[in-house]
């Protein structure tokens, strides 16, 4: 049983893919951020991943991290991470956390799968959590029945696709190019040859690709071969360039946009 | 705890020394990693690779370093014998030089023509910049911005070496956010770069392979000792930041269970302030930079910016087999404040006529104390790390040495310990 499976195939069902928007929770400020997310949520986004800021974040591009500092620095913690997760569930969409590990670990990896699961969270997405080190987390998203989000890179060999896809629970998140997160202007071939390597290896997985879709045009190019197209950037550059409610809503403009390329045929 | 044959194995054979180290990076890196250990496997068994090794740190970096009795600073540490490692002989000015020439002919065994480095005094960008040039490979280095500022002469010393010197204005400006931008940059370029990490952090298996080629300092140091008082040392003594000239001097003592492994950590302006890297004494476990250790963190866990006069001990991590020898008890870890490393400082200037780098000033500052502790009979070995060239504005402006007169400071007079 999984929330993030489940709404996965539920697009597959309107022969769509989902659209997943990212944003940390705090920039801003906490309410502004909570409220992009809902606008997102009625531009049309499916899953929201609710960002934890952290002061080092090594997989991030500079977009990402002129957004989390400032929150990083006002003490934003995983409370408001969790207020954000409820507001997401209550605007009827599906929240899912992304987090490096140490936010989680010094937070307690039981008491936080425990309070996630409490807010309404579906689960988490890991980026710089192996299989390998993630004992703990399996457990505890097993206790809570919360889902699990690895990733998959260009890199990752086919014993690591296996052994990755075996760890998810939800869905895998495949890196689509070798590099950090940030706008890019065209969708890497690496993407749709790693997607087709997890698809032949384990088609019951549900993939959805991220790194660098900022336009209706890519979501719709990358649409085509996953099962959810994540932005990142894009969103986070809405509230860079107007750090207020007109940022607010102009995230939700951008999901508007971004949903209509997930649905092009 | 006493030692065990055990607890010269580590890490397993997954990267871990009790919980700490590991791999908590992102699934990019993995296979880059693997390629990495796989070849440094290869490259140990490998009777050619040793050699070659050998011959560069012997013709090139000036190894064996000596070591040198400190008779007239040995006076000021309650008359204990304290024997220095000379690593601030080395070619560049400091220990950096062995772990550099190690991984840069394992880059080329790589098949890969650039590297990349992070640092934060400038003196692991420096031996970086050096091999790059040694062996012909293109090199860029991390430095946050604040450290370029800080550290002038060591940017132009990179850029006269052919290296890039990139300025990090990210985050804390420091070198913690120079590592974040190398990593970034290793994601991005991993097919043909190599990230030439400088300390014994980051994930598995950088800490096992720094270590190792740091090791020369405490084989040779060992058998220095045993040759020159004719038994092993009481203390060796050596500065922490991530910890790789501890690690390297320490090793091969660790079966000797007599020997205390005393690490000196800075503790900037003390350790109750809160301005401080004295990561062990003051911080937590947690995960940074890609390995399980102790780090300074908030309640949130968020990194918290570390203070130190000395940038090269400027950093909120340190290695995770500190850790864990710290944990076993194997080792100890002591703070010494900028104050105390500034007037070891100045004391070894007086009497040895040796200056040397404000990292190592940390274990000498320990010894001080510790030969006082342990009183004349005791033989006290100092890794010193670095020399202090690159030190001298920073201790110029500490003494306030305007018109360069070093009596006028009379640091001596002030208690060294």
């Amino acid at each position: 049983m999984s929330v993030l499976a489940d709404v996965l195939a539920r697009s597959r069902a309107e022969h769509r893919s989902a659209l997943i928007g990212y944003l940390p929770v705090g920039y801003p400020d906490v309410p502004t951020s909570i409220d992009a997310m809902i606008a997102m949520v009625a531009g049309g986004a499916d899953i929201i991943e609710v960002g934890v800021p952290y002061s080092d974040p090594g997989m991030d591009g500079p977009a990402i991290q002129a957004a989390v500092d400032p929150a990083v620095k006002a003490g934003v913690g995983l409370r408001d991470v969790f207020a954000a997760v409820s507001a997401v569930r209550a605007a009827g969409a599906v929240p899912v956390v992304m987090s490096y590990w140490n936010p989680l670990e010094k937070y307690g990896v039981g008491r936080f799968a425990a309070d996630l699961a409490a807010a309404g969270g579906a689960g988490a997405i890991t980026p710089d959590l192996i299989p390998e080190e993630a004992g703990q987390w399996i457990a505890a998203t097993d206790v809570h029945d919360l889902d699990r989000v690895f990733l998959l890179a260009p890199s990752s060999t086919d014993a690591r696709i296996l052994s990755t896809v075996a760890a998810s629970r939800g869905f895998v998140y495949a890196a689509s190019t070798m590099g950090v997160t940030g706008v890019r202007a065209a969708v890497s071939d690496a993407a749709t040859t790693l997607v087709s390597r997890i698809r032949r290896l384990a088609p019951e997985i549900a993939v959805c690709v991220g790194l660098g879709v900022s336009n209706a045009d890519q979501a719709a190019e990358v649409a085509a071969f996953s099962d959810g197209v994540i932005v990142g950037s894009a969103f986070v550059r809405c509230l860079l360039d107007s750090p207020d409610a007109a940022g607010a809503k102009a995230a939700g403009t951008l999901a508007a946009e971004l949903a209509e390329g997930v649905r092009r045929r | 705890m006493t030692t065990t044959p055990d607890s010269f194995s580590y890490p397993d054979s997954t990267g871990h020394f009790g919980p700490y180290g590991g791999r908590f990076v992102p699934e990019a890196l993995v296979a880059a990693l693997d390629e990495i250990e796989a070849e440094f496997t290869k490259a140990q068994a490998d009777p050619a690779f040793a050699a070659e090794l050998s011959r560069l740190l012997r013709d090139y970096a000036g190894r064996p370093s000596p070591l040198s009795d400190a008779e007239r600073f040995s006076e000021h540490a309650g008359g204990a014998r304290v024997l220095l490692k000379r690593e601030d002989l080395n070619h560049t000015g400091s220990h950096k030089i062995n772990n550099v020439l190690g991984q840069a002919l394992l880059t080329k065994r790589l098949g890969k023509s650039r590297i990349i480095a992070e640092t934060g005094a400038g003196q692991h960008g420096v031996a970086t910049a050096t091999a790059a040039a040694l062996l012909g490979l293109s090199c860029t280095v991390y430095m946050g911005a604040e450290d370029t500022r800080r550290q002038a002469l060591n940017v132009a010393r990179m850029k006269l070496l052919g290296a890039d010197v990139v300025p990090v204005t990210t985050g804390s400006r420091t070198l913690k956010d120079a590592i974040n931008e190398a990593f970034r940059d290793w994601v991005a370029n991993v097919e043909d770069t190599h990230y030439l990490f400088g300390t014994a952090a980051g994930p598995h298996p950088i800490p096992l392979m720094v270590r190792e080629f740091h090791r020369v300092i405490g084989q040779e140091a060992r058998a220095q000792v045993l040759e020159r008082v004719g038994r092993l040392p009481d203390v060796v003594a050596a500065c922490v930041g991530g910890g790789s000239n501890a690690i390297g001097i320490f090793y091969d003592f660790i079966p000797d269970a007599g020997v205390r492994l005393v690490g000196l950590e800075a503790a900037g302006d003390g350790v109750e302030t809160g301005r401080h890297a004295a990561t062990i004494t003051g911080g937590s476990p947690g995960v940074l930079h890609g390995a399980r250790s102790y780090l300074l963190q908030d309640e949130n866990g968020q990194t918290i910016e570390s203070h130190s006069i000395s940038a090269g001990l400027d950093y909120p991590g340190v290695g995770p087999e500190h850790s864990w020898l710290h944990d076993t008890g194997r080792a100890e870890y002591r703070p010494i404040t900028d104050a105390q490393a500034m007037a070891a400082f100045a004391l070894l200037c007086k009497t040895e006529g040796i200056i040397p780098a404000i990292e190592s000033s940390h274990a000498l500052a320990g010894a001080l104390d510790l030969g006082k502790e342990l009183g004349p009979d005791a033989v006290i070995l100092v890794n010193l790390s670095g020399r202090g060239d690159k030190d001298v504005e920073t201790a110029s402006t500490y003494f306030g040495l305007a018109a360069g007169d070093l009596e006028s400071g009379d640091p001596v007079a002030g208690d060294p310990a």
